[in-house]
């Protein structure tokens, strides 16, 4: 069990490791956004751990890097063209950011570090702690620069006009970003 | 733990992988390759009606060049009768290509307009897919008698606040459309 919860308080890839800053800090403009994103990976990060622990033993230790990578590619390049095809809008939305899931250093992290030396299940526990935390801080950074910097919720407005530029834009990402963060390592010491 | 390695088994190990992601990723392919194509047609039909009247039956896609750039074009026509014509037209905006679908009535009437695609800043220029009165002015713009660039430049287009850019390239690409138009109709 410790293995699927570490993810989300004692290795949170956002707030702790410190991993996949690029897709955090760009497409958190809104709480869909983040979240789309974090399931996003979480989808590329369990398929990949499963099928790189069922490889590993099998893969030659000099080339075990580009074999991990093709592996993630291919798992990406899937779900590019299953949301091209279904979910055009969020698609369109991620944008270049659904590609660069291929060198997000979580998932190439998770593969080397975990899934290479673990068994399947425990590599499937781990993508799913690890993919629901980055999901949970993402989701949780959408929601504050939604609602500091356009004044609504999950698309839903509860003020009107325009709320504070600035944190829908990069600048905001770093704020909010710094200051969750100091609350989560506030929160996180007590426990 | 990995195996030790020779040139043997990573040449092996390499290349089954490659061949079974790329047999994976073909099979995918093949099979989203209807959906997708599908939905991009939807997504191009539906920004089409937007921006043209009602009625009518739509033509095929026309090449023609827009703004110096090859483009396309539909005609919206009721038997022999043109009722308008929807131009896709492209120019650079603040992040990026702004793709347009413009609506225009055969006497020089901006109809409509609909974006396409934009890479506009999240907050300032892209509030030209939803800020109201920037996108209401283009409703019916009178192109012949007015100029279709923004106040700034001595036009008739009031900008997004703070969104010259995004704004000066959204009026480029509507009055590129009526130009294309007005070529169209003179041929």
């Amino acid at each position: 069990m410790n293995v699927f919860t570490k993810g989300f308080f004692k290795e949170n890839p956002t707030f702790v490791l410190l991993l996949g800053m690029c897709p955090t800090l760009a497409t958190t403009t809104s709480a869909v956004n983040g979240l789309s994103m974090g399931l996003a990976t979480l989808f590329v990060l369990v398929l990949s751990n499963i099928v790189i622990s069922a490889i590993a033993p099998l893969v030659p230790d000099k080339v075990h890097i580009p074999v991990y990578i093709v592996v993630i590619a291919t798992f990406v390049t899937i779900l590019q063209f299953v949301m091209q095809a279904y979910t055009p809008a969020m698609y369109k939305t991620l944008g270049l950011f659904i590609p660069l899931i291929v060198v997000n250093c979580i998932v190439l992290g998770r593969a080397e570090a975990f899934a290479s030396k673990n068994g399947l299940l425990d590599s499937l526990l781990d993508g799913l702690g690890i993919g629901l935390g980055f999901t949970a801080s993402l989701t949780v950074i959408g929601i504050v620069r939604e609602i500091l910097g356009s004044g609504s919720v999950f698309g839903w407005k509860f003020l009107s006009g325009d709320g504070m530029l600035v944190f829908v834009m990069a600048p905001g990402a770093f704020l909010a970003l710094g200051y969750l963060m100091v609350l989560f390592n506030k929160i996180a010491k007590k426990n | 733990m990995a195996m030790k390695s020779n040139l043997l088994n990573m040449a092996l190990c390499l290349s089954a992988v490659c061949l079974v992601c790329s047999g994976l990723l073909g099979g995918v392919y093949a099979l989203t390759a209807e959906p997708i194509a599908k939905t991009n047609a939807d997504i191009l039909k539906a920004s089409i009606s937007e921006v043209l009247p009602e009625g009518g039956e739509l033509s095929d896609a026309i090449s023609i060049e827009v703004g110096g750039q090859p483009s396309e074009y539909y005609v919206c026509a009721a038997g022999e009768q043109v009722l308008a014509y929807a131009v896709k037209s492209t120019t650079v905006g603040f992040g990026g290509p702004l793709v347009l679908m413009v609506g225009i009535t055969p006497d020089g009437q901006v109809y409509n307009t609909s974006v396409l695609s934009h890479n506009e800043t999240p907050g300032l220029g892209a509030k030209c897919t939803s800020d109201a009165h920037f996108m209401e002015q283009f409703k019916g713009f009178d192109a012949v008698s007015k100029i279709l660039s923004v106040r700034k430049d001595g036009g008739d287009v009031d900008a997004i606040t703070a969104s010259t850019i995004t704004s000066r390239a959204y009026s480029l690409a509507v009055r590129n459309a009526v130009e294309a138009v007005a070529k169209i109709k003179g041929e």
